[in-house]
């Protein structure tokens, strides 16, 4: 088991290399994310780079400790971790301390990826993992909402950032609730531009809907993902709270809300297309797809959370192998069922 | 049926095996009975002294108390309720003069049945007092609805005419408005529709202010059951 | 020569061949009663005195029992000593009584207290079997303190209810919750592994330094 003679050190195949490798697939990705994570600092002001770099920087540490010491350089250059911190920071409210921004980042990669083999290997998104550690950790802290930057510019920061490790947030008078919890717990609408350009409450990457679709525009046209998943949790979502708009226009949001509050976008696009934790094959991205948009519908309209998308696709995520194995292609000159 | 080395090689009798386990059963069911006389004295009186404790605590100046059951159209006292007999203890003061009624309640909450008691005075209609009794609800979020001294303070004295209404915190105003908790709505609801059922389903029972049973014993009743 | 063969059955119990981290038996009360060291401590001694006691007596009749009804003995005198556990707790610490609720009634279905009967009581002398008992009712009451203690500490900020960190620590909700318990479990069990693991390389090691060296 141990190489220690680096004469000896064995790589897998392929060694053929193509021009799509893993680092280039991630920092596409990073691209794709960079106008949502710039408008999240603009909203947000240094909350949101201070949050954003605690989430990466616990990412980043629990890659480094848990690696194998010959390899450390090599599990962090593909800058999957970094990726994980980021869409975990995007997630996270703005007004959450740093100091579980940073323990969401290590958990995530801790409990997410390294224990399951490293990357590849692991059946959830290390990344809503970490954030549903986090919910279920520090609730009130992961539902404290605060409205975005009115005055004192940039270099304002929130109170609760600054919380010391393993301590309270002081709840400010400040919070506010996001437009699905106005919209579940006070029927309360929130104007469709609003949430277009994202001046509303929420987390950090779920404010602006817009850019969201631009990056993963992007990563379509990059071939980096895989369109029919995303399309599919949308298409479901929409038709979905079209039909309950028949019975009920008033009680239930219209699909355009649906599609754009939240975080719907950020999910679908960035997180339930990540190719280890969904389903290879095309019908099984379509089934896939679909499952998390009902979920996401199901949770909002009947559940007792306002919000669905990450529970929508980490159940989706324990799917996803059964989803593979009930959709593999029927083998060439084989008779009848593959299975 | 020499023991040790045949043991293993010849197969015992069949009355052999009966007596084995007839006689292990013996002494296990002597050893229950005894830890069990044992120990009931203690466990009685603790439940009678929780309950004591928590229908003192309910309603306020109360010294004695003695349980009460609504059979043939009228409240009667009882030394013990029969199982699954809705009761209600009557707290007396001082000088023997009625106080109130600690009623005790249960309903669905978040997550499992919330048992409650809460005092009522009847003359004027007011909830006096609420203790949580039993609750499964989410650490850190619903069990504030025991923990949070500022909710379970909120019952000292509320209007329960016609009902009791949880609103958001901060914003109660009426007589019979109690603030609920933020992050805990549900379970603070659930405690507040408990109470207004609870009431609903008594309010034909109880006798008009002024005529309620008075106290039997001048010692404290050992009173138990009802659970 | 025998006080050292006593010594070797407690402290396999406790250490090397510890109920939870290297049998991992008992998980039920290890995962469903350690939201608080006192639960905790309330049931590793309830565990440890039906498993001393019955492991004594199973001992003590070990050649009047015979091998067909064996296992309906067993179960008998187990279940005698958790009724008066059971009792017992409920008269002195009727709060606690209720925090563990079923879980003490289920101490009789602890595989480990049936297995230690099977495997070693009905085998030995009744001497070595308490030396024995002893030494995995201590393991067990010590891997049950150790996981209710960190969740104590992470879920409340308190060990034995006492504050720790002042009245402006976050609770970490979730180690109070069941789930909590399947982490730290988890990662007690990485780091008893893991300790594991660098003694047999370093041992390994030594020894291969012992044979270059000759």
């Amino acid at each position: 088991m141990k190489q220690r003679d680096p004469d000896l050190l064995l790589f897998h195949a392929p060694l053929l290399r193509q021009g799509m490798t893993t680092p280039k697939a991630m920092r596409d990705v990073l691209l794709a994310l960079a106008p949502a994570t710039l408008a999240s600092m603009w909203f947000f002001g240094l909350s949101a780079v201070l949050i954003l770099a605690s989430c990466i920087g616990g990412a980043v540490a629990a890659e480094w400790l848990f690696a194998d010491r010959q390899a450390r350089g090599e599990s962090l250059r593909d800058a999957s971790c970094v990726l994980t911190g980021l869409l975990l920071g995007l997630t996270l409210p703005p007004g959450l301390p740093l100091w579980m921004a940073f323990l969401g980042g290590f958990i995530g990669i801790a409990l997410g990826k390294v224990i399951w083999g490293g990357l590849g290997q692991n059946l959830f998104n290390p990344a809503l993992l970490g954030r549903a550690f986090l919910l279920a950790t520090f609730p009130i802290a992961m539902t404290t909402w605060v409205p975005a930057v009115t005055d004192g510019g940039f270099l304002q920061v929130y109170p609760g950032n600054l919380a010391l490790p393993f301590m309270q947030v002081q709840i400010d008078a400040m919070s506010s609730a996001t437009p699905l919890g106005l919209m579940k717990f006070e029927q309360e609408v929130t104007p469709l531009t609003n949430l277009m350009f994202g001046k509303t409450t929420g987390s950090l990457g779920e404010t602006s809907g817009l850019l969201l679709l631009l990056g993963g525009v992007f990563l379509w046209l990059r071939r980096d993902l895989d369109w029919r998943i995303p399309v599919s949790i949308l298409v479901t979502v929409v038709v979905f709270s079209a039909i309950l708009g028949l019975f009920d226009a008033d009680r239930f949001p219209s699909p355009l809300f649906s599609v754009f509050s939240g975080g719907l976008l950020l999910g679908a696009i960035y997180m339930a297309t990540d190719p280890v934790t969904s389903p290879v094959t095309p019908k099984g991205a379509w089934i896939f797809g679909i499952g998390t948009g009902v979920l996401v519908m199901l949770i909002r309209v009947f559940g007792g959370l306002p919000e669905g998308v990450m529970y929508a696709i980490l159940l989706m995520n324990a799917a996803t192998p059964l989803i593979d194995r009930y959709t593999q292609p029927r083998v060439f000159g084989r008779g009848g069922d593959s299975q | 049926m020499t023991a040790g080395a045949n043991r293993e090689t010849v197969t015992p009798s069949s009355l052999r095996l009966v007596l084995t386990l007839a006689i292990a059963g013996l002494i296990s069911g002597i050893a229950i009975i005894g830890i069990y006389e044992s120990t009931l004295p203690t466990i009685t009186a603790n439940k009678a002294r929780e309950l004591r404790e928590a229908v003192f605590k309910v309603l306020p100046g109360v010294s004695q108390m003695q349980a009460l059951v609504y059979r043939d159209g009228e409240l009667v006292v009882v030394e013990e309720a029969k199982k699954d007999e809705p009761v209600v203890y009557g707290g007396y003061d001082d000088s023997r003069e009625f106080v109130g009624y600690a009623v005790p309640a249960a309903g669905p909450g978040f997550q499992d049945t919330i048992a409650i008691l809460y005092g009522y005075q009847p003359a004027q209609k007011l909830v006096v007092g609420m203790e949580v009794l039993e609750s499964r609800e989410t650490p850190g979020l619903g069990d504030k609805i025991y923990k949070d001294a500022e909710f379970v303070g909120g019952f000292s004295a509320l209007s329960i005419d016609p009902e009791i209404v949880a609103v958001k915190k901060g914003t109660s105003s009426n007589a019979n408005e109690i603030d609920a908790i933020t992050g805990a709505t549900i379970s603070s609801k659930a405690i507040v529709r408990i109470i207004n059922e609870t009431h609903t389903a008594w309010s034909g029972k109880l006798p008009a202010p002024g005529s309620e049973p008075s106290i039997k014993a001048s010692e404290p009743t050992s009173a138990e059951g009802g659970q | 020569m025998k006080n050292n063969q006593s010594y070797e059955e407690f402290i396999k119990g406790v250490w090397r061949d510890n109920p939870v981290f290297a049998q991992v038996l008992g998980m039920c009360p290890m995962l469903a009663v350690t939201n608080s060291a006192v639960n905790a401590v309330a049931m590793g001694m309830a565990t440890f005195f039906v498993l001393v006691g019955s492991s004594f007596l199973v001992s003590s009749f070990r050649n009047w029992i015979p091998k067909q009804v064996r296992i309906s003995c067993f179960i008998i005198i187990i279940a005698t000593f958790v009724t008066i556990a059971d009792y017992t707790l409920l008269a002195l610490v009727p709060k606690v009584h209720k925090e563990l609720g079923a879980f003490i009634p289920l101490i009789v279905a602890n595989c480990l207290i049936l297995g230690r009967q099977e495997a070693f009581a009905s085998r030995y002398p009744t001497r070595l079997a308490v030396m024995d008992a002893v030494g995995m009712a201590t393991g067990f009451l010590l891997a049950l303190f150790s996981l209710g203690a960190v969740r104590e500490i992470l879920g409340d900020g308190a060990l034995f209810g006492v504050k720790l960190f002042g009245a402006n620590f976050e609770p970490w909700v979730i180690m109070i919750l069941p789930p909590g318990g399947f982490l730290t479990l988890g990662v007690i069990l990485l780091f008893f592994n893991w300790f594991k693991f660098k003694k047999d390389e370093f041992l390994e090691d030594v020894a291969e330094a012992e044979r270059s060296g000759h």
